[in-house]
């Protein structure tokens, strides 16, 4: 491996600033982590309710650090052929044909299990590339139990071993992010190589910059009383409680619909935008007229 | 004391560690290892830094967060710049604080003026905190948190009380509930909230506030308690249990709202493991009669083994509960439980009672809503027959008479309850026929083991004629035990 690599963030608060500059708002245990994964060299696991901007933390680290990111969406099924490396089958058997006569059994055998008979797939891919890359293993909790074992050597140690060829070891240390929707426990294993961050629903606060960051146009007192109304439908029993992302989608659609100052009946009529549960939708409408 | 040093640093985290391992949270050695790499990277001084640098390395469950930020208020309350106050003797501390206070609510309102905090009356003082609450004045509330505590908790030192005691005596002194009346009056009296929505979010951040005042109140108290006690007396009376291990009868309401949240994910996660075990488990002994006939296609060679595959039938669910008073919630969270995995069994009926016994199957069949429906359960389901004290006997009598055809060979019958019946006849007869005709009786008991069968606890009458009497005192054993089950 090669010599301490150094360091890609000074202070916590120079990635926060920086994801600012992006327009991804960190809180402090975000950002603090994304600083200690740089440091420890160590794999960050994010964890938290669907639509809180899990995997847009490894896209903006990414750009943050001009890094390429490289991305492996699981899903039941994976194995190690679509996250590891494969050999190139079809090119093994063009090379053996090519010239039946000359080379002995060893030769061929030497040359088609090497570098250019191999598949690289985004795992080995991380950790073999050139240029600065960030490792994005998006929804890991969809593998099986089984399945996650893949992972452990690469997270630990950053090599991947080939049967036939060896150990590949990484040239460069990679940030790597696992995200999860907490499906189901992970196993320990996996958790113990990892930092472990929870993504939560963020604060009103940091709520309310976020709409004024991401969406063009809107009044600091728009964005006020619609970071307050989501809070609120948050705090009743849900279904499926609005995301971020839904947030963002309901402020965008207020600004299409030119409001001002959000009243009942404009907060009843774009529902649908926030929830996606009938059920959902006529609780929170119940709820938000009662108070008359 | 020094932060800086590596020795005591080293000390320090070793000891942090066992109080986080006493509290139940799993941490392993090479987290440990992490822990104390990852704090040489951040500033010591940073408190928020170095917390969120523990938590990611040695708390990877977020059910277990509550639990890591109270050993870690506990134990290092005292340790850092800003916490080192409030000894007995009036030190330098102390003035200091007395200072910062006075400064502080002479910004406030500037008219508090002359004297410190503790010259103010009791009325003052509610009227300057309710004027911090309106306007969110972080530092005022944080002051007026000091000095609530210094003032109406009434501490003394080696005082055998738990901090929950001097909590409710400073909240009983401010009458927060009044408080937040008051709020909204002067909010409607101003008129910037005409609107029923927006005075809805008027209150609620207004309760928001008074949220994080409570938990300013708590923090001060526990840092008063633990220059008392010291760190490590403290951690043991403070630690609070994780959801998993709440007792379900002894719950207060904010843990039963953890636990609430936590039911969730353990249902979503218990049902995925469920289907896999469905579809993952086929392993079967080998059909002999199977693979002899198959082979007479090949001349009689045993080409083709067969193989018995089990086909695991769904168990038919009926299930018992008693809901008065403090065994409801348990009764609560296990019709949630169940009707959460419904698909995991062929049907399920539920019925509930307290002397009189009501079927509620159609409430959790007319709605998507789990919580509507026990909801509905306890408001609506007619389970009062007598006076509304729990009579098993009689439940079970007009259970069978109603219901007892309806039990057959595939029926698994759940009891459940504490089995207290209030010297009532037992009728444990009606059990015994259940068990005949039913493919399992269980009986599932909320309260700890060594309270079974004392005062009006009958549980070992009815548990001889069941399959089983099953402990349930926390979402960890209702959930092994509903595993199992299905």
């Amino acid at each position: 491996m090669a010599a301490e690599p150094s360091p890609r963030f000074e202070s916590v608060q120079q990635v926060r600033d920086g994801l600012r500059d992006l327009d991804y708002l960190a809180d402090d245990g975000i950002a603090g982590v994304a600083y200690l994964a740089d440091r420890l060299g160590k794999p960050v696991l994010v964890e938290g309710p669907a639509g809180t901007g899990k995997t847009q933390l490894a896209k903006s680290i990414a750009e943050l650090t001009g890094a390429r990111l490289v991305r492996l969406q699981c899903y039941e099924g994976l194995d190690e052929s679509k996250a590891l490396f494969e050999w190139n089958y079809k090119k093994q058997l063009l090379r053996i044909q090519a010239d039946r006569a000359s080379d002995s059994w060893s030769e061929i055998h030497d040359d088609i299990f090497s570098d250019e008979f191999l598949l690289t797939r985004p795992l080995l891919e991380a950790i073999t590339a050139d240029d600065p890359v960030v490792l994005l293993i998006d929804e890991v909790d969809r593998v099986e139990v089984e399945t996650e074992a893949l992972l452990l050597e690469i997270l630990s140690d950053y090599q991947v071993s080939i049967p036939e060829l060896g150990t590949i070891e990484a040239k460069q240390i990679p940030l790597v992010f696992l995200t999860s929707n907490n499906t189901r426990e992970l196993s320990e294993a996996l958790k113990r190589r990892c930092l472990y961050l929870h993504v939560d629903y963020p604060s009103l606060e940091r709520e309310r910059e976020i709409v004024l960051a991401k969406v063009p146009g809107v009044t600091e007192h728009l964005a006020e009383q619609i970071a307050r109304i989501v809070r609120s439908i948050r705090s009743l029993d849900l279904k499926k409680a609005p995301s971020v992302s839904e947030t963002l989608d309901w402020a965008r659609t207020l600004m299409l619909l030119n409001i001002e100052t959000i009243d009942e009946a404009t907060a009843k009529e774009t529902l649908h935008i926030l929830l996606k549960y009938q059920t959902d939708i006529a609780k929170a409408a119940k709820e938000l007229s009662v108070d008359e | 004391m020094s932060l800086t040093e590596p020795r005591s640093m080293l000390d320090l985290l070793n000891g942090f560690v066992t109080q986080l391992r006493e509290a139940g949270l799993p941490v392993s050695l090479t987290e440990n290892l992490d822990a104390m790499e990852a704090v040489q990277h951040i500033p010591l001084e940073d408190r928020d830094a170095f917390k969120y640098a523990l938590a990611a390395t040695l708390v990877k469950n977020q059910a277990h967060w509550r639990s890591f930020e109270t050993v870690f208020e506990v134990y290092f309350s005292l340790r850092g710049p800003e916490y080192a106050l409030a000894d007995a003797d009036g030190d330098s501390a102390l003035d200091e604080l007395w200072r910062e206070m006075q400064d502080q609510s002479q910004a406030g309102d500037g008219r508090g003026g002359a004297g410190s905090l503790d010259a103010l009356t009791p009325e003052e003082i509610a009227h300057l905190l309710m004027q911090a609450l309106m306007n969110g004045d972080q530092a005022l509330m944080r002051a007026l948190a000091k000095q609530s505590v210094q003032r109406f908790a009434g501490m003394e030192p080696g005082r055998p009380v738990g901090g929950t005691y001097y909590l409710y005596r400073t909240l009983r002194n401010l009458d927060l509930d009044g408080m937040l009346e008051k709020m909204m009056q002067a909010m409607a009296e101003r008129g910037d909230a005409s609107s029923g929505l927006e005075q809805r979010l008027e209150r609620e951040e207004y309760e928001h506030r008074i949220g994080e005042f409570k938990g300013e109140v708590e923090a001060e108290i526990r840092r008063r308690l633990v220059a008392d006690r010291g760190a490590e007396a403290m951690a043991k009376t403070l630690r609070k249990p994780l959801p998993e291990d709440v007792e379900f009868m002894h719950a207060s309401r904010e843990e039963m709202q953890s636990l609430r949240k936590a039911l969730q994910p353990l249902t979503r996660k218990l049902a995925a493991r469920l289907a896999r075990k469905r579809r993952h488990g086929r392993r079967g002994p080998l059909d002999f009669r199977n693979t002899v006939r198959h082979s007479l296609s090949y001349g009689g060679v045993p080409a083709e083994p067969k193989f018995k595959y089990p086909r695991p039938a769904k168990p038919e669910l009926m299930v018992v509960a008693d809901i008065s008073g403090s065994v409801a919630a348990f009764a609560r969270f296990t019709l949630m439980l169940v009707y959460a995995i419904s698909n995991q069994f062929s049907k399920v009926r539920s019925f509930v009672f307290i002397d009189g016994i009501d079927e509620v199957t159609d409430y959790f069949k007319s709605t998507e809503d789990i919580a509507e429906a026990i909801h509905r359960v306890n408001t609506e389901a007619d389970v009062v027959w007598v006076d509304g004290h729990s009579d098993y006997g009689h439940a079970f009598e007009v259970f069978w008479d109603r219901h007892g055809r309806e039990i057959g060979p595939k029926t698994t019958v759940l009891l459940l309850g504490d089995a207290r019946n209030n010297y009532h006849a037992s009728q444990s007869w009606v059990v015994k026929e259940i068990r005949a005709k039913a493919r399992h009786v269980y009986w599932l008991n909320p309260e700890p083991r060594s309270y079974w069968n004392t005062g009006d606890s009958i549980v070992g009458e009815y548990g001889a004629h069941t399959d089983g009497i099953f402990e349930c005192r926390n979402l960890r054993q209702l959930e092994s035990f509903v595993e199992k089950l299905a």
